[in-house]
């Protein structure tokens, strides 16, 4: 290392003064952990940007206007809806949903136990609760952004009934959300990445095909429409659907937010809980 | 040093599970003292740390830093606390540069601050020509430099080192004893752990052995050498397989004998008449040396193990 005399500066070892350090305060905190991932979100989109951007457009492309053609043209759409206009507010929910898990999962697991950085965070005044919402905080913006991003896109092509369709946006967050919060949790709990394959094998790619996102889940059979109320997806695709069309909130509404909410808001105190038990053990 | 009493650990325990890691040890270190914590792998030392650091809860006994109770006000006290792990962790997506800096925001720096906190500290750890590149490619020695500067970031009055010079060339090393010496000076109480005992007597006016959990000595290196070992240690070289035959002509020279793999030891307050004597028994060693004891022979002592194996 060099000499020390660099440091001359403020004093001879290169301390900032004396005096107890201003408190920080929760959100001051929370900001900061924001600021590192949105930092290291800025270094890294490059590789994570197409893939996450392609695959939506592919699906509105093959699914909207290829397979919408030929289902527009022998049934006459479906729910008198044209298909383009069903699926997209579909797609939008599903993206989000794939986003999150993309975010939720060997992202946090890295930092937990590859490169251990949540470890060498919380050796700052940061608490553990703290460290989770930042981050949480940062994939509901990387959310934002890949679900605008999309509207955007598929919008000029027709895909939306209303104006209304800008609420698909958070709608979109909050359906991300429902699987985000909970998946740090299991993140935080699992020791190996296998489970994460078992999870999109198994979880991911069943949900895209059977959360009424490209046929309403009606045409399910009985006994695997219940998986659709449980699961968040569902409930993401129909509130999608309603506010791309612009229909009037009901009870139903409700009672999609409501399950959406209650994902997020369990698989906050599981991964409060988790997070705390792994990381400071 | 003054008389304020930094830390203080009374019956401080840490188990996980059924496994015991640190067995009820007591410690008392103040303020601008530098203080160090010895002992083979696994004795409990980096555990002990983490609790100090207040990044683990203790299991049991009482643990107070800065007059501070760690389960209740963590984050107060890690605000004015510095810490290096012993493993180098680092955002390697990130350049060596923005590493200190987003650490820095942590503790309430301003942008400014981080900045110019990050370009003194860079200059320290010599690697201000390396500040864009990414973290990933650094070599071993260059990471553990950047890991202790960003221990530095928030100017902390105590400062944890786990095994700080571990991996640093010996000009890096140097560099950092002569920064924590001025450190000290300052006023910054200095907690370490090493497994290098020119390092423990240099740095420490002050520290404890451990083994299994527990602390087997306290002292400062002075005293821990003179209560546990001889003034002087004569170290005996034979041809393989023939340090066994001359262990009996041994008896009654010196103190006591310790037996290593590659070699003997005697315990003597006066080397060169041990090894006088031994040349009138017929011993004749290949090579022999007279040294001063050190903390290593303490360590063997206490332990009947070396440092670092
Ligand atoms: N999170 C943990 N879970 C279970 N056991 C642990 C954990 N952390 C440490 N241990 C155990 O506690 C014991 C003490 O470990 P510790 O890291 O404190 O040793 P150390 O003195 O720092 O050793 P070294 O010189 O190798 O760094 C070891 O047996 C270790 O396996
Ligand atoms: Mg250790």
């Amino acid at each position: 290392m060099a000499s020390a005399d660099a440091l001359t500066a403020t004093t001879p070892s290169g301390r900032l003064g004396r005096g107890p350090r201003r408190p920080t305060s929760a959100t001051e905190r929370i900001a900061a952990v924001m600021g590192h991932h949105l930092l290291v979100a800025r270094r890294t989109w490059k590789g994570t940007v197409v893939g996450r951007f392609a695959s939506p457009l592919f699906f509105l492309l093959a699914m909207g206007l290829g397979l919408g053609a030929l289902v527009d043209e022998r049934t006459g759409g479906i729910d008198g809806l044209p298909y383009l206009r069903f699926v997209v507010p579909g797609i939008v929910a599903m993206q989000a949903m794939t986003t999150a898990f993309g975010e939720s999962t060997y992202a946090v697991m890295g930092y937990i136990k590859w490169n251990q950085m949540y470890s060498a965070m919380l050796a700052t005044p940061l608490r553990s609760s703290e460290l989770l919402l930042g981050h949480l905080a940062v994939v509901a913006l990387q959310l934002t952004v890949s679900s605008a991003a999309f509207v955007l896109v598929a919008a000029p092509f027709g895909a939306f009934g209303s104006w209304w369709a800008v609420l698909a946006v958070p709608v979109a967050v909050l359906t991300g959300l429902a699987f985000a919060v909970p998946t740090f949790a299991l993140s935080a709990t699992v020791d190996t990445d296998n489970v994460f394959s078992i999870l999109f094998r198994f979880v991911v790619t069943p949900l895209m095909l059977f959360s009424g996102t490209f046929f309403p889940i009606e045409q399910l059979p009985g006994w695997m429409q219940p998986l659709a109320w449980v699961t968040p997806l569902w409930h993401g695709v129909v509130l999608s659907r309603e506010a791309s069309e612009g229909v009037a909130p009901g009870w139903s509404t409700l009672a999609h937010l409501a399950v959406l909410l209650l994902y997020v808001g369990v698989g906050w105190v599981l991964a409060r809980w988790r997070f705390r038990v792994r990381l400071l053990p | 040093m003054t008389d304020e009493v930094l830390l203080s650990a009374r019956g401080l325990t840490k188990t996980f599970g059924d496994f015991v890691a640190v067995d009820g040890i007591d410690v008392e270190v103040r303020r601008g003292e530098a203080f160090g914590f010895l002992g083979p792998n696994g004795a409990g030392k980096s555990s002990t740390m983490r609790m100090v650091g207040c990044v683990s809860p203790v299991t049991s006994g009482e643990l107070t830093i800065l007059g501070l109770d760690p389960a209740v006000d963590g984050p107060r006290i890690r605000a004015r606390l510095g810490v290096c792990p012993q493993k180098d962790i680092l955002d390697e997506d990130l350049s060596v540069e923005e590493n200190l800096w987003v650490y820095g925001r942590f503790f309430g720096l301003t942008r400014a601050e981080v900045r110019r906190r990050a370009e003194d500290l860079l200059e320290f750890a010599q690697l201000t020509e390396r500040r864009g590149d990414r973290v990933e490619p650094l070599s071993g020695g260059m990471k553990r430099r950047l890991t202790i500067a960003r221990s530095l970031m928030n100017d902390p009055e105590v400062l944890l080192l786990d095994e700080p010079t571990t991996g640093l060339d010996p000009q890096a090393r140097h560099v950092l004893w002569d920064r924590l010496f001025r450190l000290k000076r300052e006023g910054v109480t200095l907690i370490i752990t090493t497994h290098y005992m020119d390092e423990a007597e240099q740095l420490c006016d002050r520290l404890v052995v451990m083994d299994h959990g527990r602390i087997v000595a306290e002292g400062s290196p002075r005293a821990l050498i003179e209560t546990h070992s001889t003034r002087e240690v004569v170290e005996l070289r034979f041809a393989v397989d023939e340090q066994e035959r001359h262990l009996d002509a041994l008896d009654g020279v010196g103190e006591r004998v310790e037996v290593l793999p590659d070699r003997l030891l005697v315990y003597a307050d006066d080397g060169d008449a041990a090894l006088a004597e031994l040349g009138g028994r017929g011993v004749h060693p290949l090579s022999s040396l007279v040294r001063r004891s050190t903390l290593e022979d303490v360590f063997l002592t206490l332990t009947g193990r070396t440092l670092v194996d």
